[in-house]
């Protein structure tokens, strides 16, 4: 231990697992003259690392955990502190069978091999302690391993120091933050101030603490985490080491069992939600255990004791095998269940390492390390981006609510239309009463009320009988409507209005403005002021950072529209590459503005009835957008459309929101305007035109090529990622973008089955598909495509796969159903040659 | 043989004790609460004894409602029935809480034949409630006990006074405070805990006279700074190594 450097290229808060990570992969990026401070002592500080469980299941039903799992569980084995014992989940109930399917699917979609659905003599084989009467199944991956996170920790510290890159200050507690113009400058502790530019907040449940000293935020609530340690249990009395039977978990009572050494370590997250503040958690000295090996609650506990013994009544039930230990142990938790990671919108320079588990904490660090060095982590995070995150997503009452509500879901089945129950109704739109008295089912969206169908329109179901494609599984048939198809054909014969107030919307202005959209743009944005410009946004690397529209409304101002649910993150993006001669500038609109938008057949001629302007094909083209006269209001009406019909998205202040809604409203109802849902516009409509969304089809590991989105010629101009860019455009693609459509949808039982997204695509003879980047073949989008009768499935295809006729499978709970591969470059399955759109 | 046995909810501490911001009390509203390892030995003894000798445990605990979860922390480990007396709050000099229990245990249907305890809080320390308890009974009374044995009737009680032992032999009943060393209690099973829950737990109110004994402030004591010193590595270290050794009278 030295003593506390003046300066530091960066300065590292915490020394759990995570901030040990971070700090040896900046000294392995070749960063120098590092500090990592800690208010606790070294080799364990008291934080969650320390009293953690420590082992890691690989599955999961999403790319972005999984992937940064997998990094760390290859971290943990190259530091020799990876155990191997295989893992099983097993299912006491016919649902969470069904969901064990789903989890086989997802391993083979992110490539976790070996993994396989057991029966419960064979889960009794493996785990002879447990009542195999009380389960149906298991799901067994047998790379589940334990690892011992203290000493990964102190490896990587270590390696760290080794390369004269890191100095350590243990005890340090951290009193202040110094921020000067926006920027970290400086870190005070209670042995000395260290100035800097970046700072990594890598302190766990404390994190928020530490953000707010700086005014940034950290969304994250410490939580309890009940876990018992019994023994010793005469079963085990022969244990040579840490783990040799493979982990349980006891998913349907949210419950795992592990056995450690001669004991059998029991945990929980089926108590309560149990919330603390950050001030209630004690300091190390106060602490009779560590901060946060908090005092356990047994009542807490009382049922938890008895599910165990229904699964383990040999051992829990055993009367001799004491509870030697029990804590009620503080993680983190966040609002959305995902890791927050990256630099804070807040201040540059300050960057958030927190709520990470001990299966990501290498793979975060690594991550971390690139993103800070480089400019961007080499696994896609937008999922975890710190920038994610709107206001009211940081405060208290809304981080307790959807914590609480989340906990109980750790090993909960969760839908992937799954909605919140708690803290609805944050962000109304200005039409949210008529959309309600229209019997809109909402669905929420970054806090926005979005209306996902009508019940007005249940009529239509009848209308259009099988064509509205119904579902009779009840998985399928969860947060969905066949409305959602019948609107959808509705509006493909007369019009449909749409609530598109849930984008993010921000201006670019200033004499710098066109080189700021240039820069970001892939396409040619030194285009005429009217022009309405798609484009992706690339990262350094050539993958996406986002797909944008961006309208050209003056010299100098552009206007940029951009999905809700990545919004915060692309302002960041823009905020990040404005020049610093203060040219250009950018405000952020998005609660200012409201759209809506009117697509169908009928759409120019209710608009027609409304305005005066000249709607013609000629004097109103396809990308262009133009302020027009709606009555007494003055509107931006942009021609493009993202549903496969003509159509107009029209920009008006939210005040005046209501107003346009009632006069394009009452001008429909003679052409048959219909209220639409986002169902139809994320979802059919969407994927009957092909059109890629990011977070589904587009991210930064997938480059435009691979997306089918490359333009013909590139621009002369400078963009990021161009250079990128141009590499791909000369290299071999190794995967297309691809429409896919299921052929028969007929299930073993006789039932019609529609996967909804994160399948894997098998060939003909069930076996998984990985492209020459290593990256599987899965269903980055499933859906209705109502106009065409089919069910699409979008998927990245290696080149020898990509052909339009290739037969496929596709793997959904536990079968494989015929595909083929329908599309393979752009155009969409509907109207491929948008005589629609261009009507 | 039917045993009672005296405990008290304390607060589990670690190395710093924060006070109230009147330095009135303990603030508690960061840690735990158990029971002075005395008192665990206690409970762990009069369990051995009924094993032993059939017969009833009976936990008294004096204090706030919450002292339930130490009723079912010991129930767990095979105390049967419990008597909570609550205080309202209230902390007891050492004289009123030897009557309130005193009283607990002469108007309980059951007659003990032992009253076990602590031999001190390991919060207030006092030392006196049980020998008050055995005057309010007119009962005998051994203190600070480290070994126990009972046979015809008849205790026999170890005592550690310096490096030497002291054996009493005390008719029963009598009372018996106990200290931590008189054995190794056992952890609680989860059977223990599931049978604990349908216990029987009787709740009394108590009011106290007027405390004669009254808390003034509360004052941490200054604790000595601890921690390690490096007196340096490998042979390089050895100087100073002796150094310390004669300092502590270990080399001379």
């Amino acid at each position: 231990m030295s003593d506390l450097p003046s300066s530091a290229k960066a300065v590292i808060i915490g020394a759990g697992i995570v901030g040990n990570s971070v700090a040896f992969h900046l000294a392995d990026l070749g960063w120098r003259d590092l500090v990592q401070v800690d208010k606790g002592p070294l080799p364990n500080p008291g934080g969650s690392t320390g009293h953690a469980s420590n082992f890691i299941f690989p599955v999961d039903h999403g790319k972005e955990i999984t992937q940064l799992t997998a990094d760390s569980v290859r971290q943990y084995r190259d530091m020799g502190v990876f155990t191997e014992c295989g893992g099983i989940e097993v299912a006491r109930t016919p649902e969470r069978v069904q969901e064990l399917h789903r989890r086989m699917a997802s391993a083979k979609s992110f490539e976790i091999e070996d993994t396989e659905i057991i029966t419960p003599a064979r889960v009794k084989e493996l785990v002879p302690f447990i009542d195999e009467s009380v389960i149906l199944a298991g799901f067994y991956t047998p790379s589940v391993g334990v690892v011992d996170s203290l000493r990964a920790g102190t490896i990587m510290r270590e390696k760290a120091m080794a390369l004269s890159a890191l100095t350590v200050s243990a005890n340090t507690e951290v009193l202040d933050i110094e921020v000067t113009n926006g920027k970290v400058s400086g870190v005070v502790t209670d042995k000395g101030t260290i100035k800097t530019e970046y700072v990594v907040i890598a302190c766990g449940c404390w994190s928020p603490k530490i953000a707010a000293m700086a005014g940034a935020s950290i969304p994250l609530t410490p939580a309890v985490h009940q876990m018992k340690d019994i023994g010793p249990v005469p079963e085990f009395a022969d244990a040579k080491g840490d783990i040799e039977y493979p982990i349980v978990r006891d998913m349907d009572t949210n419950m795992y069992e592990r056995q450690h050494g001669t004991g059998l370590e029991v945990g929980s997250y089926a108590h309560r939600p149990i919330l603390h503040d950050v001030d209630e958690i004690p300091s190390n000295a106060e602490a009779a255990l560590s901060p946060t090996e908090m005092p356990f609650t047994q009542k807490d506990f009382d049922l938890q004791d008895e599910h165990s013994y229904e699964l383990m009544p040999q051992i829990i039930g055993n009367e001799s095998v004491g509870q030697k230990y029990a804590i009620n142990g503080l993680l983190s938790l966040t609002p959305d269940g995902m890791p927050i990671l990256g630099e804070t919108p807040e201040v540059k320079g300050l960057w958030s390492a927190a709520a990470v588990w001990i299966k990501e904490g290498p793979g975060v660090g690594r991550m971390m390390a690139q993103w800070m060095v480089l400019g961007e982590p080499e696994i896609d995070l937008h999922q975890s981006n710190v920038a994610r995150f709107y206001d009211h997503h940081k405060t208290r009452t809304h981080i307790r609510a959807r914590t609480s509500e989340g906990f109980n879901k750790t090993y909960g089945i969760v839908h992937p239309a799954e909605q919140w129950d708690s803290n609805r109704n944050v962000r109304l739109s200005p039409y949210y009463e008529r959309e309600k008295a229209l019997g809109a089912v909402f669905y929420e969206g970054v806090g926005w009320e979005r209306p996902f169908w009508y019940e007005v329109n249940a009529p239509l179901v009848e209308k259009f009988g099988e064509a509205v494609m119904p579902r009779t599984s009840e998985w399928e048939s969860r947060w969905w409507s066949p409305i959602i198809n019948a609107e959808h054909l509705q509006m493909r014969e007369t019009a449909g209005l749409v609530d598109l107030s849930a984008f993010a919307i921000f201006d670019v202005t200033g004499p710098s403005a066109l080189d700021v959209v240039q820069r970001a743009a892939l396409r040619q944005m030194d285009v005429a002021v009217g022009k309405v410009i798609y484009t992706p946004v690339l990262k350094p690397n050539g993958g996406y950072q986002s797909d944008l529209t961006i309208m050209r409304l003056g010299h100098d101002h552009f206007r940029v529209v951009t999905g809700g649910a990545h919004g915060m993150a692309d302002l960041k993006w823009f905020r990040d590459h404005l020049p610093a001669d203060g040219t250009a500038s950018v405000s952020d609109l998005t609660s200012a503005m409201s759209t809506i938008g009117i697509w169908g057949p009928n759409a120019r001629k209710i608009m027609e009835k409304v305005t005066s302007a000249d709607l013609s094909h000629e004097g109103f083209p396809f990308g262009t957008c133009r302020v027009i006269e709606i009555g007494t209001q003055r509107v931006l009406a942009s021609r493009i459309s993202y549903v496969g019909d003509l159509g107009w998205e029209l920009y008006i202040p939210a005040e005046q929101g209501a107003k346009l809604w009632d006069a394009v409203w009452d001008a429909g109802q003679e052409f048959g305007l219909i209220p639409v849902g986002i169902g139809v516009y994320g979802t059919t409509g969407r994927l009957e035109k092909g059109y890629r969304a990011y977070g589904a089809e587009l991210d930064s590991e997938y480059t435009v090529l691979e997306a089918g989105m490359a333009m013909k010629k590139v621009k002369d101009q400078d963009f990021t990622g161009k250079a990128a860019h141009l590499r791909h455009r000369d290299e071999p693609v190794v995967a297309h973008m691809c429409g896919l459509t299921i052929t028969d949808h007929t299930s073993s039982t006789g039932e019609k089955r529609y996967p909804l997204g994160g399948e894997p695509i098998l060939t003909k003879d069930g076996q998984p598909i990985t492209d020459a980047k290593g990256r599987r073949s899965f269903a980055t989008s499933a859906g209705s495509a109502p106009s065409l009768g089919k069910h699409i499935i979008m998927s990245y295809l290696p080149p020898e796969y990509a052909v339009e006729g290739t037969e496929l499978l596709v793997e959904y709970m536990g079968e494989h159903y015929p595909v083929v591969v329908e599309r393979t470059g752009i155009a969409g399955l509907f109207d491929p040659t948008n005589e629609r759109i261009m009507a | 043989m039917d045993i009672a046995v005296c405990i008290k909810r304390v607060p589990l501490l670690g190395s710093a004790i924060v006070l109230t911001a009147d330095n009135m009390a303990i603030d508690t509203s960061k840690v735990g609460f158990g029971l002075s390892p005395h008192e665990e030995c206690a409970v762990e003894a009069a369990v051995k004894l009924v094993e032993e000798n059939g017969g009833s445990v009976t936990l008294i605990n004096m204090g706030h409602v919450d002292g339930e979860e130490q009723i079912r922390e010991q129930m767990a480990i095979g105390a049967d029935r419990a008597i909570l007396i609550d205080t309202n709050g209230v902390e007891p000099d050492p004289q009123a809480a030897a009557a309130a229990l005193a009283d607990a245990i002469s108007a309980d249907d059951t007659d003990f034949d032992l009253v076990l305890m602590g031999s001190e809080s390991a919060d207030y320390g006092g030392s006196q409630t049980g020998i008050r308890v055995a005057h309010k009974l007119g009962l005998p009374v051994v203190t600070s006990v480290k070994g126990l044995k009972i046979d015809g009737g008849i205790a026999t009680c170890e005592r550690a006074v310096g490096s030497t032992r002291e054996v009493y032999t005390v008719p029963l009943p009598a009372v018996i405070t106990v200290k931590d060393g008189l054995n190794i209690p056992r952890y609680a099973s989860v059977p223990g805990r599931m049978k604990a829950r349908k216990k029987p737990v009787d709740i009394k109110q108590v009011s106290f006279a007027d405390s004669r004994i009254t808390t003034k402030q509360l004052v941490v004591p200054v604790q000595e700074a601890k921690g390690a010193t490096n007196l340096g590595t490998g042979a390089e270290a050895a100087d100073a190594l002796v150094e310390v050794m004669k300092q502590i009278g270990v080399l001379s």
